[in-house]
């Protein structure tokens, strides 16, 4: 019976408990023994009893032959029988714990989450001020103050409801809103006028997508085919028309045309080795039309490809320098054989000339090492009709050289001037302005060398061009200098001879065999003889000195003079040496295969027995090439493939947390920091510190208050940094300032 | 205030006037709607890196908007006055980064914060430049006059006195021909006869510091940091003095040195020897740095780079090396001539070097990209090639002086002005911050005035010419407070703010070498010995093996762990994805 009012009370505090333990030790002994069960009952460690329930009618049964004081208590609990909803029993403490605990987790967390957004800022935060709440002391901006301000007194606040509902301006008062409103609208008519525009510009539009789009579904290629050629055809009328009318408009056209065409040339479209042009391939040879496809293609891919040569007559004598080394232009036209130094002038060791034609593909021969840009097989047919230009482009220099011989000859010039430009000037410069040091190395040249013959090229066939060859690598030393150049030369001396005919068509070569072998030669010569890993070539400009140098050495005493020279350069040869470092450099760099070959297993093995071939082949390791060198491209650099270990001590080996890759972080910290490069004020600001505390200030945790701010804005986290600051905020910077040096 | 190089080296040169900068109230029309442009282009790229709340800061800000002005007056001119742009450029350092697409919110802040910052330093330089009002002048000749005939005496009566005071000659035959060098503020010059005698003098107030004879032949003299001390290299070995001519130092480790050059920023002293080596010294600790064999013969052509401290060393074949003390081998070798190699020069920026050789040539290289830019004949060559400040270069052949203006953009045909000295030239260097060339020759010394020579505005903090005694103490304290450490020197300054890619196999390689030994190696078990027959060799062997097996287990158990974990997270993967994937989604009863 009592058991049930505690479980009604729902509680089981200590409290009540003991009232109930009274309350029993109050009771007889037998009621005591029934109830002390039914406590353990409750308390759950007494077993039921074969797992039937107790009924209320059987507790109530026993209340029978108590007195009739019970009556009420009796009458409640009949109550209660007819009542049948039993209540639940109860949870064991440790679960009504567990919930409580869960219950006062939830509302802590959330009570404590209102602060997430404050610890958040303040993480996030660039500088932290304590403490919390400072004003800025000092004088304010009158517009602060007044915006600050706000309608307090009843009047007041009327006062400023009226202004608000006329929309009065404040600070410009001319016109109000609705004035102005009113002075800008436009007539009806305007905007019918206006509404039909749009509506007309709208329907159009709307006409013309729905044409594009019909259009852009159309699958037929033809159809396409077609309208693309109908739109090029357009297009190149109205550029021609352009042209006429708006030549600027044109060239910008132009310029367009050219760049898509480079950007074509730089994509790798019409490269045949798409998937239609690979199904084509393979169709071409059943196929006629697959076979034209395929033309059209090529013929496309050799239009964009083909370098454009613009054929002006400069240009052309550019390119011809260009493709000579240039101590072609400078060097005097008598030799000493063996000192490369008695040139004054540069020449390729052999050696390295061949290694440089090694390098070249094998189908290429080895003599076809060629001046530009490489093996260009296009080029290569048209290299014939090239070659008549060159030949008329020569002539023009013939021309061009006479005259200037006439004027040279009255001008008279106190310093050598090396031309270097056009080849053509500078041989016949040399004749008339001699300076002293090229004076000195020709008066040595003339006692040893006869002047030079040009071999015979009447029969010049390749086996005695390329006899020439190793003639020369006999001598040790090679003049580079192409025919046509050696053969202007001869023209030089012999001065009065005429210009050969040379501008003939290849067809009429028969004519003049001699000119034509001539002309065969010279073109295998050049090509033999200009070596792309010349390393020194830059067009040397001339300069004018307005004093001749008076602190020459004597030019009198010659043979002394040559003597010295001679031997201080004796087997020198600058690019050859280098050349050959940089190869040893190269070679040094390269990953040897480790052979690891053991012989006699599997096999027989012996004195004079070579493992197999197969054997050999399996055991040996090759290692991965390298990455190129850096150098790769730079024919006169080597660059030194070290790591320079010592910086990497000192440099981010790893990109830490929110980075996600080096060049962020990199950029991150591209831009210096300390006072040498800055303003002052930029230093100040981009180096603040993350905390600021005023000294000798209480620093009190942060109020409920603040929450409640909090919320709508951030509470201390400010950007620091704001490019162009106002009065105020530099007054507050000078604060802190003043802070900083109160506490240094 | 220095700018970042790329945009420094277009205003090296003389020549082009500088434009008085504009003021913000004189912003044309097309400026203005440029400018508006750019504030518009400001706004709209700001807030895809900010955040809301920062953009409505920076739109609050004070004087951005012109309309909360309670005055009445409305702002004539609205916001900070706009800073043009080609001052921006100049001081514009690299590339704005770029975000991924879904940043984690610590990079996003990281990466505004710093772009801000650099954004901030960038305008307040290109708005403080404004204080950087003096402009290098130049030569101007008359109609038909080429400046390089006007001479040195018309020059110095057109010019005030002062100026026209710094064309002087020193006729000092007697202990001829002279090296020289100018201290880094350029106020003091110091001399030195090929035999012996040592000046050290203020050479605008003509005043004598010290003047002695070291009774030895004197290869070069260099000031060293400050003009209280400079190192003479003479016959035998390296002496260092100070500014009364005592004797301070002999340096024994350093002989038969030629040329010396002295880094300033790292107080390095380099000298090129006879004998082929390359030494450094420290002369803050005075300490030998590094000492470098380059087997290339005697060493008489030397020149630094101001910019990176690399030093260039011409040889007699034609090539030109570039050193750092921390490698012995030539971090760059470059074949310049078919000649020796007879003076090199390298320009502020170290962007160009100029050399010239026994071809007689001169040539221009652009050193970063190791590229010839021009090649110039000069009939008789050129020796003691020196650049200035703002580009110009001088180059001797035998007793004339020739210098040259812009030598690297465009080919030149004549010289920008040129001097005949009374002996055969033997040393040249610009004076810096001053439009001043002194040359050394066989008769003594000529001050010559080369407008347009010197950098017009100084940086009071680095190089100051005005300085009291008390700044350069000042000075010294802070700049070897400053000072670089040797093994920063490497080709590409801007290397050290980049992260290393080398592999962790590269940078173990390193450690091992700077350390001697492997951290990592393994200890090598090693049996311990036994008496009563137990170490015969069998046992140690058995004992050997036992423990190598044991390691070996060791190894497996771990690989198999490894593996086992690997399969089981795979698996969890799969799991989840399973789920996720048998999971019903509002819509998949319209699947069908």
């Amino acid at each position: 019976m009592i058991v049930f009012w505690v479980v009604q009370g729902g509680s089981d505090d200590e409290r009540k408990h003991c009232r109930l333990l009274e309350a029993i030790s109050s009771l007889g002994g037998k009621t005591r023994l029934a109830m002390s069960e039914s406590e353990l009952y409750f308390h759950g460690s007494l077993p039921t009893g074969e797992g039937d329930k107790i009924n209320l009618s059987d507790l109530i049964g026993t209340l029978d032959k108590a007195p009739t004081a019970l009556t009420a208590t009796k009458k409640q609990l009949k109550n209660l029988e007819h009542n049948h909803t039993a209540l639940d029993t109860p949870l064991t403490r440790k679960e009504t714990e567990q919930i409580q605990r869960v219950v006062a987790f939830e509302k802590t967390s959330k009570e404590v989450s209102r602060w997430q957004s404050v610890v958040v800022q303040n993480q996030k935060a660039e500088q932290l001020v304590f403490p919390l709440n400072q004003e800025p002391s000092g004088p304010k901006r009158m517009e602060h103050v007044v915006s600050g301000w706000k309608a307090q007194t009843p009047l007041e606040q009327e006062i400023f409801n009226l202004l608000h509902v006329n929309q009065q301006p404040l600070h410009n008062p001319v016109l109000t809103q609705n004035e102005e409103a009113t002075m800008k609208a436009m007539s009806l008519e305007e905007a019918k006028i206006r509404r039909a525009e749009l509506q007309k510009v709208r329907a159009l539009q709307s006409y013309y997508e729905a044409k594009a789009r019909r259009e852009k579904k159309i699958k037929s290629k033809t159809y396409h085919r077609v309208q693309k050629k109908v739109m090029r055809k357009e297009y190149l009328k109205r550029f021609d028309e352009m042209v006429k009318t708006d030549p600027a408009a044109a060239l910008e056209e132009l310029k367009k045309m050219e760049l898509s065409r480079m950007k074509e040339r730089m994509s790798l479209k019409h490269q045949n080795s798409g998937k239609w042009a690979r199904s084509k391939a393979i169709m071409a040879k059943y196929d006629d039309g697959a076979r034209k496809a395929m033309q059209q293609q090529l013929e496309v891919n050799k239009d964009l490809t083909m370098k454009l040569v613009i054929p002006t007559n400069e240009e052309d004598e550019d390119e011809v320098a260009e493709a000579l080394p240039d101590f072609v232009n400078d060097a005097e036209p008598i030799l000493d054989p063996i000192n490369p130094w008695m040139r004054g002038k540069l020449s390729t060791e052999p050696a390295a000339q061949e290694e440089s034609n090694c390098l070249v593909p094998p189908a290429a021969g080895p003599g076809d090492v060629k001046a530009g840009d490489g093996p260009d097989l296009l080029r290569e047919e048209e290299e014939q009709v090239e070659e008549t230009e060159e030949e008329a482009i020569l002539r023009g220099f013939e021309e061009r050289r006479k005259l200037r011989r006439a004027k040279d000859a009255v001008e008279v010039a106190p310093v050598v001037m090396e031309e270097s430009e056009g080849k053509s000037s500078d041989d016949d410069d040399e004749v008339v302005e001699i300076s002293e040091f090229t004076s000195l190395y020709r008066g040595l040249v003339k006692d040893h060398v006869e002047p030079p013959v040009e071999p015979p090229r009447a029969g010049a066939d390749p086996c005695v061009s390329q006899g020439e060859g190793p003639a020369l690598l006999e001598e040790g030393l090679v003049r580079v200098r192409t025919l046509e150049d050696m053969e202007l030369l001869g023209q030089d001396v012999s001065a009065c001879e005429p210009a050969p005919q040379t501008t003939q068509t290849l067809s009429t070569e028969q004519t003049e065999p001699q000119s034509a072998t001539k002309q065969a030669d010279g073109k295998r010569k050049r090509k033999k003889m200009i070596d792309p890993n010349e390393v020194l070539t830059k067009e040397a400009k001339v300069i004018k000195v307005p004093f001749a140098p008076t602190a020459v050495e004597d030019v009198e005493d010659t043979d002394e003079q040559r003597f010295i020279i001679k031997e201080a350069f004796a087997g020198d040869d600058v690019i050859s040496d280098f050349l050959k470092d940089k190869k040893k450099q190269e070679s040094a760099g390269m990953p040897k295969v480790v052979d690891l070959t053991l012989p006699g297993w599997g096999e027989w093995g012996g004195g004079g027995l070579q493992p197999s071939r197969s054997k050999r082949k399996r055991f040996r390791i090759k290692v991965a090439p390298p990455p190129p060198r850096k150098d790769q491209k730079l024919l006169n650099v080597i660059l030194s493939e070290k790591r320079n270990s010592s910086v990497a001590a000192h440099q981010v080996s790893q990109v830490m947390f929110p980075f996600t890759n080096p060049a962020q972080f990199e950029r991150t910290i591209r831009a210096p920091v300390g006072h040498t490069w800055n303003t002052g004020n930029a230093v100040q600001k981009i180096t603040a510190p993350k905390i600021v505390t005023q000294l000798g200030a209480i620093i009190e945790p942060i109020s409920r208050e603040e929450l409640v701010k909090g919320e709508n804005q951030a509470v201390t986290g400010k950007s620091n940094l704001r490019s162009d600051q106002g009065p105020q905020q530099k007054r507050r910077s000078q604060q802190k300032k003043k802070h900083k040096h109160k506490k240094n | 205030m220095a700018a970042s190089g790329e945009t420094s080296l277009e205003n090296t040169h003389v020549g082009k006037k500088k434009r008085l900068p504009k003021r913000y109230w004189e912003v044309t029309d097309e400026e203005g709607k440029t400018d508006g442009k750019k504030q518009k282009e400001d706004h709209v790229q700001t807030p895809k890196l900010t955040d809301p709340k920062i953009k409505q800061k920076n739109t609050r800000g004070p004087r951005t908007g012109g309309g909360n002005v309670i005055s009445g007056k409305s702002d004539q001119f609205p916001g900070s006055a706009p800073i043009p742009n080609e001052k921006l450029k100049k001081f514009k350092r690299g590339e704005k980064g770029k975000l991924p697409p879904r940043p984690h919110h610590k990079l996003r802040d990281a990466v505004v914060r710093s772009e801000a910052a650099t954004e901030l330093a960038q305008k307040q330089n290109a708005r403080y430049d404004l204080l950087l009002p003096e402009d290098a002048g130049f030569l101007e000749g008359d109609e038909d006059e080429d400046t390089c005939t006007i001479s040195q005496d018309d020059i110095a009566d057109a010019v005030d006195i002062t100026s026209g005071a710094k064309y002087f000659n020193l006729v000092l035959s007697q202990f001829g021909p002279y090296r020289l060098d100018y201290s880094k503020n350029g106020r003091h010059l110091l001399l030195g006869g090929r035999r012996g005698h040592v000046t050290c003098l203020d050479w605008q107030s003509k005043q004598l510091m010290c003047e002695m004879n070291v009774m030895e032949t004197v290869n070069d003299v260099k000031w060293l940091h400050t003009e209280a001390m400079f190192a003479v290299a003479q016959k035998k070995w390296l002496y260092i003095y100070d500014n009364r001519g005592i004797e301070l130092h002999c340096i024994r480790k350093f002989n038969d040195v030629l040329r010396m050059q002295f880094l300033p920023y790292h107080f390095l002293l380099a000298t090129a020897s006879a004998t082929g080596f390359l030494q450094y010294l420290d002369v803050s600790v005075g300490q030998e740095v590094a000492a470098v064999c380059t087997k290339a013969g005697r060493l008489d052509v030397m020149a630094q780079n101001p910019h990176n401290a690399i030093i260039h060393l011409g040889h007699a074949n034609g090539t030109v090396t570039l050193w750092s003390p921390n490698q012995k081998e030539p971090l760059v070798k470059m074949l310049c001539h078919s000649g020796g190699v007879r003076s090199v020069a390298v320009d502020k920026t170290g962007t160009y070097m100029v050399t010239s050789g026994m071809d007689k040539k001169l040539k221009v290289y652009d050193i970063r990209s190791y590229k010839p830019l021009q090649s110039y004949f000069l009939p008789a060559g050129a020796s003691c090639l020196a650049l200035s400040q703002r580009g110009l270069l001088s180059a001797a052949t035998g007793d004339v002086v020739q210098v040259y203006r812009d030598v690297w953009s465009s080919p030149v045909t004549k010289p920008y002005m040129a001097h005949r000295t009374k002996g055969t030239v033997w040393g040249a260097h610009f004076c810096p911050f001053e439009d001043v060339l002194g040359v050394g020759h066989a008769e003594g010394f000529t001050s010559m005035i080369v407008p347009g020579a010197g950098e017009p505005n100084f940086d009071g903090l680095d190089a100051n010419p005005y300085r009291s005694s008390k700044q350069r103490q000042e000075w010294e304290v802070k700049a070897l407070l400053d000072k670089i450490q040797p093994e920063l020197i490497c080709l590409d300054p801007g290397q050290l703010s980049q992260v290393d890619h080398s592999t962790w196999e590269q940078r173990h390689q390193d450690k091992v070498q700077a350390l001697g030994f492997d951290p990592l190696a393994k200890e090598k078990f090693t049996p311990r010995l036994k008496t009563k027959g137990r170490s015969s060799s069998g046992k140690v062997e058995k004992r050997k093996k036992q423990v190598a097996h044991e390691d070996q287990r060791d190894v497996i158990r771990q690989t198999v762990e490894d593996r086992m974990k690997i399969e089981k997270e795979r698996k969890e993967k799969e799991n989840k994805e399973a789920a996720v994937a048998g999971q019903k989604s509002a819509l998949d009863r319209f699947r069908k």
